[in-house]
Order: structure tokens, then sequence, then C-alpha cells
């Protein structure tokens, strides 16, 4: 892991240092996985239970629609034994059976694809994947998901039977309330945040990467002999001046080319004339950084590969 | 000394071919990114769900490319300082380990394999949890029993009121007999059986997701449906209508009753793992335990749709006491013989 990362960064890039734990897959790789943030799963959590409850009332009023809009069934029809009592109790059973399978597949099902990531977790960029860097299994994908049942859907339950059947609604409201904390403290205390599914399954939520491959930066004309195509300026740099940088200002200058922004690259040309004692220039300023950061960056990796390594400005050659 | 003030009257050069790259990092970049794009497109192409249109070759690839992105990422990591080439190396062979180690085996696969033995082998690493739930089922019923016996009053306490209906202490034994036998002016036999299925299902995922809370909560779920049963018995005993009970009960009852002791017992499976991990840390021995589990419970699943049919058609069509035994019987040996005589290969027996 570079030293770079932690050079003082800012605090979203210090969570996510925080965030990342270094796998040994069974071949020996190590991957830097990034545990998903608290809100990215509350976010799609709640994509995915708003998926389900608007997927259950779709199928309840089309039941409803296909029995009272065409069949013209009216009261009493449930008990007789008539082709449209029939009919009535054939879809009774089957709205039953499929109120079953949102509650309890949808995220089955999802999960069990390759993506292993419901529509919810999709948006939000996070998926499952194994703890220990091994196959995830669908008898995991299968327990953690059973395990969501008390956590989320039983106090709902609860509450529910408590309302319908005139019971003491404050207690209810109460009981579940706890409930739903508890379980969520799981996942809140934990350092890899695993909710109790997450433990009986050996799973956890991690973010789904997804990066292009960039354009190289550092190609020939601004290595070899760093001339702007513009300004017909030359920019080589001694030693010295390529001395006072390090890793993390290598990345903050290839982050600001990329962006390429004009007025960036104007403030960090001058920033690094003042740094090196050039006098900054108007007109290519591009060129200059590319020089720059082509000639900071040879020297630097030369550096690696006889195993010294400069993390920032403030560090010594090590 | 003004950097732009010096300047050369040099005409600029043509874009290079980025083959011409300076950097030895960059070289090794352009010599491999052939194969990073390739795998990359193999990836986008499975996490799209598209496996059918993958030739052969990318299917067999894929995990050679892996192992070359991984290496590629590996030497990267130190000897480039190019921050979005690592980016995308690390994003690329996560994504490709997602699926070589994703859960790959389609859903018929993983259910032939489950059917096949994996199922039955679940079932028998849980054995001591099946024995500690018969046990707990079992005392369950006979308090639920002495409970009524010694005070009538506890009927309602153990029963709800929606399930006693007609069943409640003071009953004639006709009345009674009339819950067993006839149509029980039940809706709908289809209806019937789906919605027991549901709520049957429902108190199973419940019995094993208990098992998280250390198994105590599995453990008083079990003996309060079970005190439930033993007051039933109890009162159809003292009607003379044991035996009919129980037949009546057989039907779905040894089937269904089979599925909570399994669930029951899954929970206190991963409840044991999670109070008692032994050598193991909590977490490994919670998740081997937990996937075991999960294994018995998806069986569980399977057994109470089984269960469903039994109770919503086969007990309503079946009116006599020793054809409801015969069902309830022969469902009974299927089950044992099916989840622990039957093997396949002694061998794999080990897990």
């Amino acid at each position: 892991m570079s030293a770079a990362r932690t050079a003082k960064p800012s605090r979203p890039v210090l969570d996510t240092v925080r965030r990342r734990r270094t796998v040994v897959t069974p071949e020996g790789i190590a991957l830097d996985f990034t545990v998903a943030s608290r809100s990215s799963r509350a976010g799609a959590l709640l994509i995915d239970l708003m998926i389900v409850a608007l997927a259950m009332l779709l199928t309840t009023l089309l039941l409803i629609f296909l029995l009272f809009g065409t069949l013209q069934v009216g009261d009493g029809a449930f008990d007789q034994k008539n082709a449209a009592g029939r009919v009535l109790q054939g879809f009774a059973a089957l709205w039953i059976v499929a109120m079953f399978l949102f509650r309890n597949a949808y995220f089955l099902f999802f999960e069990l694809r390759p993506r292993g990531a419901t529509p919810g977790k999709r948006m939000a960029g996070i998926r499952i994947a194994a703890r220990d860097g091994a196959q995830l299994t669908a008898e995991a994908v299968i327990a953690r998901n059973l395990v969501r049942d008390i956590e989320l859907f039983l106090p709902a339950v609860f509450f529910a039977q408590a309302s319908q059947g005139g019971g003491d609604t404050g207690v209810a409201t109460f009981a579940a309330l706890a409930w739903l904390l508890v379980f969520l403290a799981i996942p809140l205390a934990g350092r890899d945040r695993l909710r109790a599914g997450d433990i009986i399954a050996g799973s956890w939520v991690v973010e789904a990467p997804r990066a292009k491959l960039a354009t190289l930066l550092a190609t020939g004309t601004a290595l070899r002999d760093g001339t702007s195509a513009i300004t017909g300026a030359r920019f080589r740099f001694s030693e010295a001046e390529l001395a006072v940088y390090g890793e993390y200002e290598l990345q903050t200058l290839e982050r600001v080319l990329r962006d390429g922004r004009g007025e960036n690259l104007v403030a960090v040309t001058e920033a690094i004339c003042r740094k090196i004692g050039w006098e900054p220039g108007r007109g290519d300023e591009r060129a200059f950084l590319e020089a720059y950061y082509a000639q900071l960056r040879a020297r630097l990796e030369k550096g690696m590969r006889f195993g010294k390594r400069k993390a920032d400005k403030h560090a010594g050659e090590g | 000394m003004n950097a732009l003030s010096r300047l050369f009257a040099k005409t600029p050069e043509p874009v290079l071919a980025v083959e011409q790259a300076a950097l030895r990092s960059d070289r090794f970049r352009l010599e491999r990114e052939g194969d990073w794009k390739r795998l990359e497109a193999i990836v986008v192409r499975m996490e799209k769900g598209r496996l059918s249109r993958l030739s052969d070759e990318d299917i067999l690839a894929l995990p050679v490319l892996y192992r070359t992105v991984a290496s590629s990422l590996a030497i990267a990591r130190e000897t480039s300082l190019d921050a979005a080439t690592l980016a995308y190396l690390d994003s690329l062979a996560q994504r490709a380990w997602f699926l070589v180690y994703g859960p790959r085996v389609g859903l018929w696969g993983w259910l032939r394999r489950f059917l096949g033995g994996d199922w039955g082998r679940a079932v028998r690493g849980i054995g001591p949890d099946i024995a500690i739930a018969l046990a707990v089922m079992v005392a369950g019923a006979v308090v639920g029993w002495l409970l009524v016996a010694h005070d009538p009053e506890w009927y309602a306490a153990l029963i709800p009121e929606g399930l006693a209906d007609a069943r409640r202490p003071g009953a004639d034994a006709a009345t009674l007999r009339g819950t067993l036998y006839g149509d029980d002016g039940q809706a709908g036999l289809a209806v019937f059986a789906a919605a027991l299925f549901s709520n049957n299902a429902q108190v199973a995922i419940l019995a094993f997701a208990l098992g998280f809370a250390f198994a105590l909560p599995s453990l008083l779920l079990l003996v309060h449906n079970m005190a439930g049963l033993g007051a039933m018995l109890w009162l159809f005993d003292r009607a003379g209508l044991l035996p009919d009970l129980v037949a009546w009960l057989m039907v779905h009852g040894t089937t269904e009753l089979f599925a909570i002791l399994l669930a029951g017992a899954a929970g206190i499976h991963v409840g044991r793992a999670l109070a008692f991990p032994g050598e193991a840390a909590m977490l490994d021995a919670a998740a081997i335990a937990g996937r075991r589990a999960a294994q018995v419970m998806t069986g569980v699943v399977l057994m109470l749709i089984v269960a469903a049919m039994l109770e919503g058609f086969f007990r309503q069509l079946v009116q006599d006491p020793v054809g409801r035994f015969a069902i309830g019987s022969f469902m009974l040996v299927f089950w044992i013989g099916y989840l622990f005589a039957w093997r396949r290969g002694a061998s794999g027996d080990a897990a």
C-alpha cells in the first residue's frame, strides 16, 4: 500500500482509506477492497424495499383488476364451487405465493447472479463478496438473506399485527424500534460493517469498482525534450528541481492534468514555479506540467526500482 | 530563469506513436494492454448475464487472463506511479475475481447438487443440534399437555384465538370430531395450501434466523409451538379422539414438524457456533455454521411446500384415519431415509 495514501488527505479520502481492506485470494494475489459506506448501503436498501413494495402493490392491483375487471366476480364467489369461484381461489393462491416470493426471494434472485447485487445495490455501486477472498457460495447468499427476515421484516410484522389486532400500538412500536436499533447497531459498531446476515454467511458488502483505462499522460515528446507545441518552449528540469516533490504531489498533478481545467493548470504551474524558483510564463501551461509530470515520474519510478520511495514533499528519500 | 522566455525556433514534432512511450512503466502497460482489454470485454459481457454469447475460448481464457491481470497489478504496484492505470488494474482484477469466485453455478446446477446429496450431508452435519431440537420439542409438547391437564385455563394462553375456533375445552366430542373430518367449510384447497405454506415457511425462517441471538429464542419458539400441540393432544384425548387427531395431524405433520425441527436445529447450530466457536475465530465459525444451516433451510422450505400440499389437498381428500396414518408414516420414512440413510459416494460424506 503506497505511503502516498496516508499523506495528509482530505476527509473523504481519509474515510476511503479507512474502509480499504487487503484480501489475499487463493492464488496469493492481494486485492484491495473498499467496504461499502453506510450511506450507500442504506440507500441501496431503501431502493430495494421500494421496488419490493411497488412490485407487491402492482401484482395485487393487477390480480384484482384481472378478476373484477374481466371476470365480473361478485361478493360471495369465493366460497362457490363454480368456475368463477375456482378462478378466484386460484388467483388468491397465486397472490399468497407471489407475496412470499417477493419478500423472501427478491434479494436472493439478484444476489445469486454474476453481478452479486440487487438493483438497489447496483445503483449504489456496491455488491456482496466472500470475506475470505474465496468462493461466494449460493449457501452464503441464502444464509445472509434468511437472516434479513428478523432484522427488517420481523419488527414490521410486530407493528402491523399490533395495529391490526387493536393491541397496544405504543408498546409494539417501541419494541419494533428497539429491535431495529439492535440490528442496526451491529453493522454500525463493527469494523467491516457486517450486518447479522453477513456474519452468518461469511460475506461482506464492498464497493463494486468501475474504472476505465485512461490515456497515457507521459508520452514521448513531453519527457524526452519537454517541448511545447504551442510556444516552442523546452522544459528540462534538473535533479534538484525534481527532488522537491514526492508521490503524493505526482498524483495530484496527474489528477489536474486528467481534469484538464484551464484555471487549475495555471494555478498549479504557478505553485510549482514558485517552489522550484522558475518564473511562471504564460501560454502553454499544459506542456510545462506534462513535462514536469513525466520527468518527476521518471525520477520517482527509477527510485522505486532501487527501493527508494518518497511519499510527499515533506518526506526524505527513503 | 523564465521557462517560457527560452524560445527555440524549432518546429514541433508530429504526435509520436504511443509505442514510443518514454517511461519504462508506460511501455510495460502498452505491452499488456491487449490482454487487459480482452479481459475487460469478457467481464462486461458476463456482468450483463450474457453467458450464452461468450465463446468457449473466452470462458476458458477468463481464469488465465485474470491471473495475467493480477500479476500485472502486482508488478505495476512496485514499478508504476501512474495512479489511473493502477486504479484501472485494481478494479479490473477485482471484477474478474468476483466472476471467477462468484456464485457461478446456475440455479439448476445448484439444485441438482443440493438434492443429489448436499442437503442430506448438511442435515447430518447438524446432527447434535437436531437431537437438541427434538428433545426441546418433545419437552414442549409434554409441558403443554401437563399444563392444560393441571389447569385448563392454560389452553387459551397456549392456542391463539383464531386457531382454536371450535377446539376449546368443554367442546363436546361431536364438535371436535367435526374439526377432524369433513370439509371444515374450507374455501379453496389451493388457497388453503398456499396460505399454510407461506405461514409455516415464515415461522421456520424465524426459528432459524433467531438462532443468531445465541439460539435461545429459537428454543423458546419451538417450546411455544409444541406446547400448543401438547394442549391440543390433551383436549382430543379427553374426548377419546386421540388416534383420530394423530392421524389427522400426521398427514402433513410428519413433514411439517420435521421441517420445523430442522429449522430450529439450524438456528441452534448457528447460535452454538456463535456462543462456542471453539478453535476457530468467532466470525469464521459463524460463517461455516451459517452456510451449512442455509442448506438445511433451503430444504426446510421445500419440505414445507410438500407439507402444504399434503395438508391442503390430501387431508381433505382422504377422510379415513387409516389412510391418513399411512400417508403420514410413509412421508416420515421417506424423509428419514432420504436425509439420513441415502448417501451418495460414502467418501464425500466427510464434510
